[in-house]
């Protein structure tokens, strides 16, 4: 598949965010090239877990996007934390099946990515990690796309 | 294709099956054991004649065009019976796992619900074809340009074909995705049927695509399985179910020699059942060298039992755990050894003996497991090292011809022998790990008496084998051969049958012994 195919519809993206602005509580961080983007995001309502607090994620397209998804992290920062939640791993990695070959579709696309984690943490109300963290954090090596997550919790 | 006869042409079922014409080989003076064979064969014969024998299945092999056919013919009855496409029947089919029955029956009361759970789309919108509309944008690629060309499913998501096909070759090629590709929207479970594919792919993805559609048919059929051998592209037929692992032992035979257990697909095992092997292979996997090593290197503190490798020094041992002293050549204890000396001769010694009884007794288990192991491995090797001298036996074979003035067909006894030999041999390596899970009684005196009967006889055979070409020349030891090779044949025919029909009968106790640790 050429390259080709991505940087086009990565530039119609741009160009989409750049004419109208994007929703409330997500912000265009850096674009500089069209294989990894920067972006902001806040919880916009009253959970008190992720009150004040802005989350920087950091996406990486391949070749292949939008036919497959692209690889999405929160990254941690000294003013930037990584968000609590039973279904983010406290090095960033997200376990969240539309960001799975599996729950992917070419339609998503970088707006509706970030709005699907917002409304994510928004709905959540467990202060806590997955089950298993420390060992995920300490032993993983590999690229999120590479991990077999086991979608075991549709509620959250 | 029905294959019962084809498959006759793998030459270890061939013998199976000749047992009971074969009795002119017994007139053959070089018999070289006793009246035995002369009993065997007539019980045989008659067991042959009543039934085919209890360690044999049926089943069938099946090619590729048998396969295609098959789903067509399914496909084609489904379409006539529901009045639907072609292409929803066999999205319908796929969706039921090949039940026509339960499809039918469904259908019938409630076909929406059923083509809605199937990821068809219950309206009947003409076929779906690729179409210019004015205005339209991709959603995934973001492009309007005038004349974009555009598809969309019965349920109207509408995409570039580009962007199509892209999806379309993702799938098929990095995901091996077939029988459910979805409409790319998100949440739309709608599923691409075989005609709108073959509209938008190319003719290699086509290609790639029914392989692959193909495949699921024999995956989602319980009765059907691929043949592991590799390259091979058939699939075998067989009506053993999976509960039923415990009593058979599923040997089926592919076309292409491939000799497997249609339940584990693991090579041939008779007469171990599935779940035995799993166990045994597991444990040899985990313990075997570990108890070898056990075996040979350490001793156990004759008071605590723990296992102590002895690394140097003495042979005043002080147990690490208990404290306990001892010597480590007679096992005693340390205090009757006195402190002068630390030369060991006091064999005699009542606590060195006890000690020693005790210490055998905890051995036992870790001695079994390495008996049936030694023994299990051996026939492994041996299996190899045979085919291997068959490999150099083979070119010999030539040579033979010309020293003896033997056609080609005469030296064929020599393939037959190596045959029987493997076959042989593969049943005696896995009897070593059917015996370690086999509760004593007196089937298992019989069991062993009929291994031990085989085991003779293979091994006799296989000194045979190893035998210059000039010895091979002589035309009394090809009849020797050839004599022993029926004989190995037969003998392997009574060991499955007999533990196969007690097996059948649950008469067997396996697993009462499940797992003896070995490490004590």
């Amino acid at each position: 598949m050429s390259a080709q195919f991505a940087t086009k519809r990565l530039g119609k993206e741009l160009q989409k965010i750049r004419n109208s602005r994007l929703p409330p509580g997500i912000e265009l961080v850096s674009a500089e090239n069209l294989e990894e983007w920067l972006l902001d995001i806040q919880v916009l309502d009253d959970n008190p877990l992720y009150q004040n607090q802005t989350y920087r994620l950091k996406f990486r397209f391949g070749s292949t996007y939008p036919i497959e998804p692209p690889e999405v992290v929160f990254v941690k920062l000294s003013d930037r934390p990584i968000p609590m939640h039973p279904h983010i791993y406290s090095n960033g990695i997200i376990c969240l099946d539309l960001l799975g070959q599996q729950g992917w579709s070419p339609v998503q696309n970088v707006e509706s990515v970030c709005m699907s984690l917002q409304s994510m943490l928004t709905g959540n109300s467990k202060n806590e990690r997955p089950p298993g963290d420390d060992d995920f954090v300490r032993a993983n090596q590999l690229r999120p796309k590479d991990i077999e997550f086991y979608y075991h919790d549709n509620t959250v | 294709m029905d294959t019962d006869d084809d498959f006759m042409s793998a030459v270890s079922s061939e013998y199976d099956r000749q047992d009971s014409d074969n009795d002119d080989m017994s007139g053959v003076e070089d018999f070289d054991f006793d009246d035995e064979p002369d009993t065997f064969i007539d019980s045989q014969k008659e067991i042959g004649h009543r039934r085919k024998p209890a360690y044999d299945i049926s089943f069938r092999v099946f090619q590729p065009a048998d396969i295609q056919r098959q789903q067509q013919d399914l496909i084609h009855e489904v379409n006539l019976i529901l009045t639907i496409s072609k292409e929803e029947a066999a999205i319908l089919l796929r969706h039921f796992r090949w039940n026509k029955e339960r499809l039918i029956e469904d259908y019938m009361d409630e076909p929406s619900a059923v083509l809605g759970a199937a990821g068809l789309a219950s309206n009947s919108a003409s076929s779906p074809k690729m179409e210019i509309i004015p205005g339209f944008v991709c959603d995934i690629c973001c492009e309007d340009e005038p004349g974009l060309e555009s598809f969309a499913l019965k349920c109207g998501h509408r995409y570039c074909v580009d962007c199509y096909r892209h999806y379309l070759s993702q799938k098929i090629r990095e995901e091996g995705e077939a029988a459910r590709i979805q409409c790319p929207s998100e949440g739309c479970n709608l599923i691409i049927d075989a005609r709108s594919l073959d509209l938008l792919v190319t003719a290699e993805l086509t290609e790639r695509y029914h392989n692959l559609l193909q495949r699921t048919y024999v995956q989602d059929k319980e009765t059907l399985k691929w043949c592991p051998a590799p390259d091979c592209q058939n699939a075998i037929e067989c009506g053993v179910k999976r509960k039923d692992l415990d009593k058979v032992v599923p040997t089926v035979a592919c076309l292409c020699g491939h000799r497997f257990c249609f339940g584990c697909a693991l090579n041939d095992h008779q007469p171990a059942p599935c779940e035995l092997v799993k166990q045994w292979l597991k444990k040899c996997a985990d313990d075997s060298e570990t108890a070898n090593w056990i075996s040979a290197n350490t001793k156990e503190c004759p008071k605590c039992g723990s296992t102590i490798e002895k690394n140097g020094g003495c042979n005043h041992m002080t147990c690490r755990k208990c404290k306990h002293e001892f010597c480590w050549m007679c096992m005693g204890l340390w205090t009757e050894h006195g402190t002068s000396w630390y030369n060991c001769n006091r064999f005699q010694e009542k606590s060195g003996t006890d000690a020693r009884d005790a210490q055998a007794k905890s051995r036992v288990s870790l001695e079994r497991y390495l008996h049936y192991y030694n023994r299990y491995a051996n026939h492994e090797q041996s299996a190899r090292l045979d085919k291997d001298i068959y490999n150099k036996t083979e070119k010999k074979m030539v040579q033979l011809q010309k020293e003896s003035g033997m056609s080609w067909i005469e030296v064929q006894y020599l393939n037959s022998a190596s045959q029987a030999l493997q076959t042989c041999r593969q049943t005696l390596m896995w009897t070593y790990a059917f015996a370690f899970y086999l509760a004593r009684n007196n089937l298992t005196a019989i069991f062993e008496d009929n291994q031990k009967d085989l085991e003779m006889a293979v091994e006799a055979l296989s000194g045979m084998f190893e035998k210059s070409v000039t010895e091979l020349a002589d035309p009394q030891l090809k009849v020797v051969i050839m004599d022993k090779t029926t004989y190995c044949n037969k003998r392997r025919v009574i060991l499955l049958e007999d533990t196969a029909q007690n097996l059948a009968e649950g008469m067997e106790s396996l697993g009462e012994v499940a797992s003896p640790s070995a490490c004590g």
